[in-house]
């Protein structure tokens, strides 16, 4: 199976369109109402993680965040097709992703509000940390993929970069590696148009971010990243054959990134406003809602309960996150090495006695 | 004279020197239509033209590495690292090629570039975006390393990186991008790279600092001064290579020293300060050299930053500590 040559198909796959409308071949969860339900409300419940995550920035009481807004179908559809067992290495901007897998939003709003328990999640153990430096977990993953290999495969490790991640060596240099030691790496680019001010147009002159693919000699998938069936469906079929035949991938999910960049970012300086209400018409919920009604699978009513429901949901993880106790300050120290060094223990003692003591 | 803010300074040397040298040029990430994420571009695109200051796809080793290559071909590359921790990176092209071209070519090619890039903590920033890292680079030979304290530094440092004919590393403390304003005179005059600059004289204990961290310094020579103890304030500026004359001649009067770091104590800069007056100015010292540092930690997400950054109450200590001995 290794030995087949590339798969590689740069037409954009596609199942429902804008208005829910049926636009390619229906993956098999699209006849799954249970499924399909699933993945709206958790596009759902991310786009009121998002709009708290926001709201608790701009009162003080989060830091810096970047919103997810029009790209949840690629966090939830690539999350959706993932095993329990796979590990993801999520880049900044995929909340959904990380929710869908089991970090809870308290988990989230931690790690935003500037407090490192965040990453200790309760859920998915073996799933990495949001990733700061642009596509640095990338070669990490080509790791986590080769210890699955050696482990005996049947599992698969899920990278996921943006636009601008894709123009960093660690990119080529992690899907080169994947390439040639067959490793089960599926490495999703989610190309929001966007890298903060730098446009598409100038950050490659490829012809799509999938043909990248081809200098690593790996599968290659392009899918309408605003379209959560057709994500779920391609990201499905790559992690498959990553399970079974340990055949890295490279997917690019064309989505756009309908906020600013992050809460510190002024899109307007640089980003025509036509551009994006241009894009409100592609965004993935609306879309999925539109499918949902006319499979008569969803009435005003399950809206309704929906958005109350997932709105309360973030409400009260928002409520504990305020109400947790600080870390004592010393944890600084508490989790460099597995036991103190000898030599630190001055430096630790000196903070806890600055501080009025180490809680 | 105009009143700016340290990022406006940055951006009046910019405009300076692009103006006065046609071989300048600007690449980095979101430097251009942006204005740079801190604006310390703004208004460059349009006043030099986008051939002249360039969006770079999201590589800081692209970034580095190309300048190296324009300034080896004759250019005057200003690279703009977005933030230290992705400064990273770049350390393949800085330290085993920028610095060493001259060197490997016995001055056939050069490298006069600039490496520009907001370094430090204390604005609640995420991950990765709050360390003070100058270590690194100072450690290197044929690097220059320079760090400004205020408006006026950063104008003149920056202008005298520009026109350097070897590589700078530019490091400015973002802490104090807008924190204040002070009289610049845009006049092209640069500052010297190599020296360091005596902000405030006193003959009882010499503060030893650089960047953000003199703005503690200050506040505790004030604190010292209410107490009676007159404090020395050296803003080190220049960390590659290091001037010891202003350091050495007022350890020389007050024979105490008290060096002041934001990054972690352990290989920093200051270590280096300590042991060169050890070795230099032994005698002249009444009490043992203190270090005030960050702690051997990981620099912390924001919640426990406050408890990571040394204060004045700390470099107060340390004085005091000093001026026990007689
Ligand atoms: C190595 C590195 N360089 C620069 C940055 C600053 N930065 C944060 S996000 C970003 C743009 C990322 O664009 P893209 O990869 O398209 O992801 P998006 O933000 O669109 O999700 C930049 C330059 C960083 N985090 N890491
Ligand atoms: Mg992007």
């Amino acid at each position: 199976m290794a030995d087949a040559a590339p798969d590689v198909d740069f037409t954009l796959r596609r199942a429902i369109g804008p208005d829910g409308e049926v636009v390619g071949p229906l993956p098999d969860v699209a006849s799954d109402r249970e499924a399909v339900t699933a993945l709206y409300r958790a596009m759902v419940l991310t786009r009121s993680f998002d709009e708290k995550a926001i709201a608790l920035q701009r009162t003080g009481r989060l830091g810096t965040y970047a919103s997810s807004l029009g790209q949840e179908a690629v966090s939830v559809g690539v999350a959706a097709a993932m095993a329990a067992e796979d590990v993801l290495l999520p880049s900044f901007r995929e909340h959904g992703a990380q929710l869908q897998r089991g970090a809870t939003p308290v988990e989230l709003f931690q790690f935003w509000g500037g407090d490192e328990r965040g990453n200790d999640f309760k859920g998915p153990r073996g799933d990495f940390p949001v990733c700061i430096p642009v596509s640095s977990q990338l070669p990490h993953a080509a790791g986590v993929a080769l210890a699955m290999r050696l482990d005996g495969g049947g599992r698969a490790a899920v990278a996921v970069c943006g636009d601008g991640g894709a123009s960093k060596g660690d990119f080529y240099e992690a899907i080169n590696l994947a390439g040639v030691w067959e490793l089960p790496l599926v490495t999703v680019i989610c190309n929001n148009r966007w890298a903060i001010s730098t446009p598409l147009a100038r950050q490659t002159a490829a012809g799509t971010l999938a043909h990248k693919a081809l200098a690593a000699g790996i599968d290659a998938r392009r899918v309408d990243g605003n379209d959560v069936l057709a994500v779920r469906a391609v990201a499905a079929e790559c992690l498959e054959r990553a399970r079974a035949d340990s055949r890295p991938a490279l997917i690019e999910a064309v989505t756009y990134r309908l906020g600013d960049h992050t809460t510190v970012d002024d899109a307007t300086r640089y980003r025509d406003e036509a551009e994006v209400k241009e894009h409100w018409p592609q965004e993935p919920i609306a879309r999925l809602r539109a499918y949902l009604v006319a499979q008569d699978w969803w009435a005003k009513e399950d809206e309704t309960r929906l958005l109350k429901e997932s709105a309360e949901e973030i409400a009260a993880a928002s409520e504990t996150y305020l109400a947790l106790d600080p870390e004592p300050p010393t944890a600084m120290f508490d989790h460099l090495y597995e036991t103190l060094p000898p030599a630190l223990a001055a430096q630790r003692a000196a903070l806890a006695g600055g501080t009025g003591g180490d809680g | 004279m105009a009143e700016l803010t340290l990022v406006e300074a940055v951006q009046c040397a910019l405009a300076r020197a692009m103006a006065e040298d046609e071989r300048v040029v600007l690449l980095g990430e979101d430097v251009a239509d942006d204005g740079g994420v801190f604006r310390a571009t703004d208004g460059l695109l349009a006043r030099f033209g986008r051939e002249r200051v360039r969006d770079a796809p999201l590589s800081e080793v692209v970034i580095a590495g190309a300048s190296v290559g324009l300034a080896a071909a004759g250019f005057r590359p200003v690279a703009e690292i977005q933030f230290m921790g992705f400064m990273l990176s770049t350390l393949d092209q800085m330290v085993n090629h920028a610095s060493r071209l001259r060197n490997r070519t016995r001055g056939r090619l050069t490298c006069p570039m600039v490496l520009r890039a907001p370094y430090g903590g204390g604005v609640h920033a995420p991950e990765h975006h709050s360390e003070s890292m100058e270590a690194l680079f100072a450690h290197t030979p044929g690097l220059r390393v320079a760090i400004p304290s205020s408006p006026s530094k950063a104008y003149g440092l920056l202008l005298a990186a520009i026109r350097d004919p070897d590589p700078v590393v530019f490091l400015e403390p973002k802490r104090l991008y807008r924190a204040y304003r002070e009289p610049v005179e845009d006049d092209g005059a640069a500052l010297p790279l190599d020296r360091c600059f005596v902000l405030r004289e006193g003959g009882d204990v010499t503060l030893v600092s650089w960047g953000a961290m003199l703005k503690e310094t200050l506040a505790a020579a004030e604190a010292l001064a209410a107490d009676g103890i007159e404090a020395a304030v050296i803003d080190v500026a220049t960390l590659k290579p290091l001037d010891m004359t202003e350091i050495a001649r007022s350890v020389a009067q007050t024979g105490r020293c008290v060096i002041v770091q934001e990054a972690p104590l352990t290989a920093g800069f200051g270590a280096e300060i300590a042991a060169r007056l050890a070795d230099e100015n032994l005698f002249d010292l009444l009490a043992p050299i203190k270090r005030v540092a960050g702690w051997d930690t990981v620099m912390p997400l924001p919640r426990l930053e406050a408890h990571y950054m040394p204060d004045p109450a700390r470099i107060v200590a340390a004085a005091r500590e000093a001026m026990r001995h007689r």
